[in-house]
């Protein structure tokens, strides 16, 4: 099995968001980031997959060259080897350059199956992974909360709402979005990340010509749709006003 | 014209196509809009649309609709937009949308626009507004690269009692080939996973935990808040993928649904697929060490601090009756 897990670099959770001047991306030189939480339990999937199966792990990304930091965790995670993508303008790409930058690298590689986190959470369009197969010319699904392989055949358990789920089966290759929560995560070991050093980055040039299908046109911190009363103080006494509010404005309690 | 497509199970409505209707009419700006229903046999769901003031209610049906599948969606909605040739194709924001539309935004060649909570100005113009960032941040964002756009409607973002009735559009069948070979994904019967022991959306109040907890260890704290204040106690995402609490507890777009009297939101940060699962509650406190949280944009009471402090607080205020 040649497995690709697709990963992205995004600002950790913890961070604060800051605009640039024009108000059309973030502030990205006081970012701290971390790979992007759908695309790890991707990764974590498709090293279980090889552990199961055999063959290896392909970790691929598009984005600056600071995006190296994530696909070195993956590699020191269990990953063989890597595609990058390089270019400084694929931080703030959209779904349509990320997914045809990332089909150009990853189309003579043939691989098997291809998994990818569902969404991301910097823009979170939860488009790059299903683009993707389209111009890999692979099936896909979306949302997969199990992944089995038997004869050739692919079965996946894929989320609906509200706890459903569905069992599909669909012929390999094939490129799945992986749902957090599918497994549980490993983590890096002391030998992981020595090995890591030595394994292979192939970087990728960005194609030319490719066309974003969105504009940012201004970003902003978002509108209150309620009039939050906040309550400050000590400990104690945001809850003492809490509570009488709680009880004597909301009725709630 | 605008292109709605529909979404319907066995002949029943998926309610959040209304909220896209409405969606729909915001945005015309006089351009006629069109409803499609997509599907094997979908029944009185084109009848129940027709009832609303668009011009006209599509009914595309296949045998290679159902089940539902996303080469199969995906190829009835090609043949569609091909007939039609709609500038804008507005689809509720719904786990199948998100399965087909990028495949049919990629076969197009178009834009899709997912997620859209707000539309600022009408027609080919109009600006969607979209969340990022885990909603610390809303994004303006045209669509680029020629029309139709297709564009996903956020569940919850308009209202579905917003959706002007009082047409009688006309109802027309329209004949979509799929090529049901084409068609890669075999889909068994939906399942639920474990009998559903607690139905949150009877509960009367909620204390929902989310990452700010930190560890399992203090999952009781929650529980102690929730037992002081008579209410369940529900979780997060996270919180459930960790498996500190049973999925089963879980809120949100992939758990339940719920609109309590009271929702304690108790170091929940509140990305959207956490907020359309209880939004709708009454009345709404948000407990978050960090002041910028989403969470605070939904809450009617907030308490910017440590839940660590607070809570046992909380606790103490009531036990004293």
């Amino acid at each position: 099995m040649k497995i690709a897990v697709c990963i992205k670099q995004v600002p950790t959770r913890e961070w604060q968001p800051r605009l640039n001047d024009q108000k059309t991306w973030i502030r990205e030189q006081d970012i701290s980031y971390e790979m992007n939480e759908p695309d790890a339990y991707a990764l974590e999937e498709a090293l279980r997959l090889r552990e199961k199966h055999g063959g290896e792990v392909v970790v691929c990304s598009a984005g600056p060259a600071r995006v190296q930091t994530v696909i070195r965790e993956a590699l020191a995670r269990g990953a063989d080897r890597a595609i990058h993508v390089e270019h400084d303008t694929l931080g703030s790409a959209d779904a349509f350059v990320l997914a045809d930058a990332l089909a150009a690298a990853m189309n003579a590689e043939s691989f098997d199956l291809v998994l990818t986190g569902l969404q991301s959470d910097d823009q979170g369009h939860g488009q790059t992974g299903v683009i993707l197969a389209e111009r890999l010319g692979i099936p896909s699904s979306t949302i997969i909360m199990d992944v089995q392989i038997e004869g050739g055949v692919l079965r996946v358990k894929r989320e609906l709402e509200g706890g459903w789920f569905q069992w599909i089966a669909m012929p390999l290759p094939a490129l799945l979005t992986i749902q957090s929560g599918i497994n549980q995560l490993r983590y890096a070991t002391l030998k992981g990340i020595m090995a890591a050093k030595k394994k292979e980055i192939r970087k990728a040039a960005l194609p030319d010509g490719l066309q974003p299908a969105q504009q940012i046109v201004s970003l902003a911190v978002p509108t209150r749709s309620k009039q939050t009363q906040m309550i400050g103080g000590s400990a104690p006494d945001a809850a003492r006003e809490l509570v009488r509010r709680l009880r004597e404005e909301a009725r709630a309690l | 014209m605008i292109l709605v497509i529909a979404e319907q199970r066995e002949g029943t409505l998926n309610r959040a196509t209304w909220e896209t209707v409405a969606a729909a009419q915001q945005l015309s700006g006089g351009m006629p809009i069109a409803v499609a229903v997509l599907g094997a046999a979908t029944g009185g769901v084109a009848q129940e649309l027709a009832s609303a003031a668009v011009a006209e209610v599509l009914v595309a049906e296949h045998a290679a609709l159902d089940p539902y599948t996303p080469d199969g969606f995906a190829a009835a909605g090609r043949a569609l937009i091909d007939a039609v040739t709609p500038a804008l194709v507005l689809l509720p924001h719904t786990y199948q949308t998100r399965d087909f539309a990028p495949l049919l935004a990629a076969r197009l060649r178009k834009p899709l626009i997912t997620d859209v909570t707000g539309i600022e100005g009408t027609g080919s113009g109009a600006t969607f507004v979209r969340p990022m960032f885990q909603g610390k941040l809303a994004a303006h964002v045209k669509p680029h690269g020629g029309s139709p756009a297709l564009v996903t409607i956020q569940i919850g973002a308009f209202r579905a009692d917003a959706a002007q009735k009082g047409g009688s559009a006309a109802v027309k069948k329209v004949d979509v080939r799929i090529d049901a070979a084409a068609i890669r994904q075999k889909p068994e019967a939906p399942f639920r996973e474990a009998k559903q022991a607690v139905d949150l959306g009877q509960a009367e109040r909620i204390v929902a935990v989310g990452r700010g907890i930190k560890s399992q260890e203090n999952i009781p704290l929650a529980e102690r808040l929730a037992k002081a204040m008579g209410a369940e106690v529900a979780a997060s995402r996270p919180i459930c993928d960790n498996g500190w609490l049973p999925m089963e507890r879980q809120i949100g777009s992939s758990g339940q649904t719920v609109a309590p009297k009271l929702y304690v939101a108790l170091g929940i940060s509140g990305a959207i697929q956490h907020l359309v699962g209880m939004k709708g509650s009454r009345t709404i406190v948000a407990i978050n060490k960090d002041a910028e949280a989403p969470i605070f944009e939904v809450a009617d009471y907030g308490i910017v601090g440590d839940l660590f402090e607070i809570a046992p607080a909380i606790v103490a205020e009531l036990e004293k009756g």
